[in-house]
């Protein structure tokens, strides 16, 4: 009996040390944090309007949460590098700090991540930027309403993340803003791309159906897609557990005569099957939401493969504006790879919070809860200029609304369409 | 009573008893004055649930001797049966009832899919149970992440493929597959936490000591020798792990009202092994020992933030020495020797105590 149980425990800490592998980056970029401060002051022109010394009084205290370690560590260390690089940005900008920026670890878990907006509270945190991935913030989200904390999360793009009752937009939370599209926001406009833009109207879609994420966009670009006239032949459906090959759901939509094949999925799944589309010799146009970002960048990659698929993104890395350019050569320079679409909508956060702050007059001094209505007040009604669109409103639901940027990739680079 | 006519197992229960009061009373006084963190009055509740799952586990581990490897799966089907009737009723009728009625259900539907795992598989001796209640964890893991249940005014709708072909054109969506539960009013605290553990130690503690308790544990110890004497094996089997299921369930009900969501990934083979690393650390068969280690080993990974990326590495090598010290059996004799010289007045309480019911 008890060596039954030692040997099961032993099997289970090789594996939890499989997973603590991630961690290994975070501490490269650690160290290579330092050196943003030196490339902060160089592209410090990028910040907004703000002046130098705009802000003066007691700094705000900024939490961010996202997942560091485990599986989704890749979405949690761009967004905490990005939030770094802007507060280090905004604060050399000034001359004297606006912001103190911490970061807590949440493991993609809603029990940890209540943990850390705990923990962040005892810190003193003023306003929450985060978290990262949906589930942990619908969790966090409900904590936040009972503290009138301002919560602006840029990547967790579910409905019920500021909404209380997904079906009812009168039940919103009020105090929670998203800077990313919204799920539904993503599945209706890739179905509108797709039809108002003469794209094949044969459709496959494969998506991940243990991820809310995934699951969510397809449900609204299924509704869409039928009101347009699109004609879905073929909803594959793969579980995180069960990825490991994805061509049977590939060969299903050929069967079925697919032109076009949708993938709300995250682009290290959207690979694979570009793979074994080309291992069996099927050429469909391939669509993918914001997910798909990064594909470019995955360390093997035959990058051929992906020649001519289109995706729904708020921001490129290659785009040829000058805000990108800056953001991308800073972050570049301070952590050693290419941001992608997570670091820009957490780089979009701070920025936003900034200008808030600036213009609703907030300072450090002022409680949470008085924060959070002065800063509710201006994000209601201001329009904020960022990495991911331009022009960008939100409403009083907490959700975004700015224009979704198609691009397709040619010649290993994106373009826009 | 007299304390030194008390029986030995009396004594240490009260002892148990006593220090699920003791932290209880102190947690209310500190929170009173206002010295609790937020950090630390979030965790009470999670707290109070890890300490129900290792107690119930440790009676099919410890008392029983089978190893299940798939408790999280019966904390998930309490939870989302239990959680599901709390947001349909749970706005029509008094709070304390609904609460009440959502527990009992939790409990007796994990009970009833012990009862259903049990069955057969008890039935073998050997290590069968682990095999079936890991693949029972992943089973409802995966069950739960394509289920779809909505209600209107046609009644209730299910799906296993997605939302849109419940076929509702108004009406809630009540489990959302992969999205889970959401919008739930949180009604857990740290009171209801605490009464819940306190039950859940009556009730174990009293069927070990229990005649049914003592057939519990001859069949762990030589499953043939109390075969011999007309022990009924399968239905002792059964009654220490349907009460074990039954407990995840309430545990998982707990759990799922502490927080606004709930998502089946959470219950998946990670915290089936975390509440068995509980157990385990908390000794094998010593109900005192799994309270303690289910409360320390919860709050630790949080006292350990400060350590950012080095946390989990920490938190492992904490187990790793915890384990050693409790289990080697040369730090078994330098403990024994250490506490040789404070223990002199009674030399029958000392010893290897390893299998002690607390």
């Amino acid at each position: 009996m008890k060596k039954i149980v030692s040997s099961v425990l032993a099997a289970s800490m090789v594996l939890s040390l499989a997973a603590c592998g991630s961690t290994a980056t975070t501490s490269e970029s650690g160290a290579a944090s330092s050196e943003a401060t030196s490339t902060a002051s160089s592209s410090a022109a990028t910040g907004e309007s703000a002046g130098s010394g705009s802000y003066t009084g007691t700094p705000i205290k900024i939490g961010g949460i996202g997942p560091v370690t485990g599986a989704a560590a890749v979405y949690g260390n761009a967004v905490k590098n990005a939030e770094e690089l802007a507060v280090k940005e905004i604060n050399a900008a000034n001359g004297s700090d606006v912001f103190e920026w911490q970061f807590e670890d949440d493991e993609n878990d809603a029990e940890k991540s209540v943990n850390a907006y705990n923990t962040l509270k005892d810190w003193g945190m003023q306003v929450l930027a985060g978290p990262v991935t949906t589930t942990p913030s619908v969790a966090v989200a409900a904590e936040t309403v009972n503290d009138n904390m301002f919560m602006l999360t840029p990547s967790a793009s579910s409905l019920s993340v500021i909404l209380n009752d997904t079906n009812d937009e009168s039940t919103a939370r009020g105090n929670v803003f998203q800077v990313c599209f919204t799920d539904p926001n993503q599945g209706v406009a890739s179905a509108d791309y797709i039809a108002d833009n003469g794209l094949p109207t044969k459709i496959g879609v494969i998506y991940d159906s243990s991820d809310a994420y995934s699951s969510g966009i397809f449900e609204k670009f299924k509704a869409e897609a039928e009101t347009k006239g699109l004609e879905i032949v073929a909803a594959e459906a793969f579980t995180a557990d069960n990825k490991a090959d994805l061509s049977t759901q590939l060969a299903k939509c050929q069967e079925a005569g697919a032109e076009l094949v949708f993938l709300p999925i995250y682009y290290q799944e959207a690979s694979q099957i570009l793979i074994a589309a080309d291992k069996i010799g099927y050429d469909p146009e391939f669509f993918g939401c914001d997910g798909m970002d990064g594909i470019l960048s995955i360390e093997g990659f035959d990058t051929s493969l992906a020649e001519g698929l289109m995706l729904l993104t708020p921001f490129a890395a290659d785009a040829q504006d000058e805000k990108t350019q800056a953001f991308v050569s800073a972050y570049e320079a301070a952590y050693g790879e290419t941001p992608n679409q997570f670091a820009a909508d957490a780089y979009d956060v701070i920025y936003s919070i900034y200008q808030a702050v600036l213009a609703g007059g907030v300072n450090g001094d002022m409680d949470a809860s008085e924060i959070c209505d002065a800063l509710k007040t201006q994000f209601t009604s201001m329009t904020f200029d960022g990495l991911t669109g331009t022009g960008m409103t939100w409403d009083a639901s907490g959700a975004i609304s700015k224009n979704p940027k198609a691009v397709v990739i040619k010649d290993g680079a994106y373009a826009a369409m | 009573m007299n304390l030194k006519t008390m029986k030995r197992s009396t004594k240490s229960n009260l002892i148990t008893f006593g220090i699920v009061i003791c932290f209880y009373i102190l947690v209310q006084i500190l929170s009173a004055a206002g010295l609790l963190t937020n950090s630390f009055s979030g965790q009470l509740v999670p707290i109070c649930t890890y300490v129900i799952l290792a107690i119930s586990l440790n009676l099919t581990v410890g008392i029983l001797g089978e190893l299940s490897l798939g408790h999280a799966g019966f904390m998930s089907v309490g939870a989302f049966s239990g959680t599901l009737l709390w947001v349909t009723i749970g706005s029509s009728m008094p709070k304390p009832l609904a609460l009440l009625l959502a527990f009992v259900v939790g409990g007796l539907v994990a009970g009833l899919f012990g009862f259903l795992v049990g069955v057969p598989v008890l039935r073998l001796s050997g290590d069968y149970l682990a095999i079936v209640t890991l693949a029972f964890g992943e089973i409802i893991k995966n069950v739960m992440n394509a289920c779809y249940l909505g209600v209107d005014a046609n009644g209730l709708h299910f799906s296993l493929k997605d939302s849109s072909s419940l076929g509702m054109t108004d009406g809630k969506v009540l489990i959302n597959g992969a999205q889970g539960i959401t919008g739930i009013t949180k009604a857990s605290n740290f009171t209801l936490g605490t009464v819940l553990v306190i039950l859940t130690l009556l009730v174990v503690l009293n069927l070990v000591n229990s005649r049914a308790g003592r057939a519990i544990t001859s069949i762990r110890d030589n499953e043939i020798a109390a075969r011999s004497v007309g022990i009924p094996i399968t239905k002792y089997k059964l009654m220490a792990f349907v009460t074990s299921a039954v407990f995840a369930g309430i545990a998982g009900v707990l759990y799922s009202l502490n927080y606004s969501s709930l998502v089946a990934k959470k219950f998946d083979y990670n915290t089936s092994i975390l509440i068995l690393v509980f157990v385990v650390l908390g000794g094998i068969g010593n109900l005192r020992g799994s309270v303690i280690a289910a409360a320390i080993l919860t709050v630790l990974p949080e006292l350990l933030r400060s350590m950012n990326d080095y946390r989990m590495l920490i938190y492992a090598i904490v187990l790793i020495v915890v384990m050693i010290f409790n289990q080697s059996p040369q730090m078994i004799d330098l403990r024994n020797k250490l506490t040789a010289r404070f223990r002199k007045g009674n030399s029958s309480a000392k010893g290897n105590q390893k299998k002690g019911v607390a």
